[in-house]
């Protein structure tokens, strides 16, 4: 890896460090190098910098968040950071203009070992209770079915920068890292996420 | 040079008392606990541990001078302050605010300790900070629980900024025939207000068993109050001679101190209580969060440093 963009990695975890504490949970299963799909609730979005901060830096080298092309490909910045810095796996949410299915981009990124960070809601969600999980996580599990997939809730990461604003306050924020879970046999597409959606909400402090 | 001699004879005298804390917690996770786990010695054991980095950590701003030990203390503030909003109830509504009490009052606030402004450092947070925050939360028209939040917000600012901006406040002090010498200052409030925490847990652990305040704090016991205050005054009559204050007063100021650091740490834990939490964050290990350790120093500084203004300035 080059010198600036590794630069700019430690500058990222250690500003999301200072901001939010970044402490990680692991209450389901510990750190480990194996190949893993984590996926999280979606609040703000500085999650899957928060969850990258959590991991130790071996698995950080491993893992590449998944992320709205749209979003990130709109600045200079933006798309320096996520190319370079965070090492995204960018995906085009609008279906009428793409020209790769996602499905096939993360599969892709599987393929060549790489653990993933994905939000299964698919945008940034402001109410109480999740979103509906998309169902491309389902597509992914049954083509993968050997990779684990572990639940993580991320805590009150959207009091730090709520939707709408540009200053973001210091708060302390944690992710919560469950049991790992595969799908199952025979298990339907419908029961399979709302199992997920449980599992995620399950980690949830009281 | 006579005021280097002096700070580092406290700290030696500290390290002394560590390193025998550390050879008894060894002493008794081997053979009382036989190695195994046991709840009890090892929050001990990472108390000491914790206890060492923090005395290390203070010792460092003491010997870079008066900056760093305001620069020290701006970040204790700001991680204190963090603890505090995070577990506060607060509102969209309320982001303004927030933002304004970490970027601009924090750094404010410390600016006056670092110039020496006495009078805007008396009356910054009181006065302007206290009528900023509703009119900033105003501004986004959010009416719910508005008083409360409110009140919240001040509090955290309150505690965790302005309370905590007088230890090293303390350093502005121009005390006759004590020029030069008020780090001391900073080294007497902190060793009797921690020294009194602390004998108040080992008397408490060892002797104690009658409750002094059940609901709010079930760990603090009438023989822990009794023992570790009367210990910690008789530290403050000892350390008497760092200060201006003569051996007497030394000892009635250090009876202050304590009361107020009892006091403090209980309004700390029915402030906990009500936001339904047992530590206010987890940075040290052992004690809990930044809050947890400094819940007295709070209510301390602000008393010791104008007792301190008006009787010997």
């Amino acid at each position: 890896m080059r010198l600036l963009p590794q630069l700019l990695g430690k500058a990222v975890t250690g500003l999301m460090r200072l901001l939010t504490g970044a402490q990680a949970r692991w209450v389901g299963c510990g750190p480990a190098p194996t190949q893993r799909i984590y996926f999280a609730n979606h609040t703000s979005h500085g999650d899957f910098v928060l969850i990258w901060t959590c991991l130790p830096p071996s698995l950080r080298a491993m893992t590449r968040p998944v992320a709205g092309a749209d979003y990130w490909l709109a600045g200079g910045l933006r798309r320096y950071l996520i190319t370079n810095v965070l090492n995204g796996v960018l995906i085009d949410r609008d279906k009428a203009t793409r020209t790769r299915d996602p499905i096939e981009v993360i599969l892709a990124a599987l393929g060549e070992g790489w653990s993933l960070i994905v939000f299964p809601e698919g945008t940034r969600n402001v109410g109480a209770e999740l979103l509906p999980f998309r169902s491309g996580i389902y597509h992914v599990a049954r083509q993968r079915p050997e990779v684990e997939l572990v639940p993580v809730w991320i805590d009150n990461l959207n009091r730090v920068l709520p939707k709408g604003d540009v200053l973001p306050v210091p708060l302390l924020c944690s992710a919560t890292f469950g049991t790992p879970t595969r799908l199952r046999e025979g298990e339907g597409k419908d029961a399979f996420l709302a199992r997920l959606c449980r599992a995620i909400l399950a980690l949830r402090p009281a | 040079m006579i005021i280097q001699r002096e700070a580092v004879l406290l700290f030696a005298g500290l390290a002394v008392v560590l390193a025998v804390a550390t050879a008894i917690g060894w002493t008794l996770k081997r053979f009382l606990a036989e190695g195994a786990p046991h709840p009890t010695i090892d929050n001990l054991n990472a108390r000491i541990n914790a206890w060492w980095v923090m005395v290390v950590v203070i010792g460092l701003g003491a010997a870079l001078g008066r900056t760093a030990l305001v620069v020290l203390f701006a970040l204790v503030s700001f991680f204190a302050l963090r603890e505090f909003l995070t577990l506060a109830p607060t509102r969209r509504g309320d982001h303004l605010a927030l933002s304004f009490a970490f970027f601009f009052v924090l750094p404010v606030q410390y600016y006056l300790v670092a110039i020496e402004w006495y009078g805007l450092f008396a009356i910054f947070v009181p006065v302007y900070v206290f009528l900023a925050l509703p009119i900033l939360a105003a501004l986004r028209s959010d009416i719910t629980r508005f008083l409360e939040r409110t009140a919240v917000v001040q509090w955290g600012v309150m505690i965790s900024v302005y309370c905590i901006s007088h230890v090293p406040a303390l350093l502005m002090l121009q005390i006759p025939r004590y020029e030069g010498r008020s780090l001391l200052l900073v080294l007497f409030l902190l060793a009797v207000v921690q020294a009194s925490d602390v004998l108040q847990y080992v008397c408490g652990k060892l002797f104690g068993r009658r409750k002094v305040a059940p609901q709010l704090s079930p760990s603090k016991t009438l023989a822990g109050l009794v023992g570790g205050a009367a210990s910690a005054i008789a530290l403050g009559a000892a350390l008497g001679r760092l200060t201006p204050f003569g051996v007497v007063g030394a000892a009635g100021i250090a009876a202050v101190i304590v009361a107020m650091g009892f006091l403090g740490g209980l309004v700390m834990s029915a402030i906990k209580r009500d936001l339904g939490v047992k530590d206010w964050g987890a940075m040290i290990e052992g004690h809990g969060g930044m809050l947890d350790r400094l819940d007295s120093v709070c209510f301390a500084a602000p008393v010791f440093f104008h007792l301190t203004r008006y009787f010997y300035t």
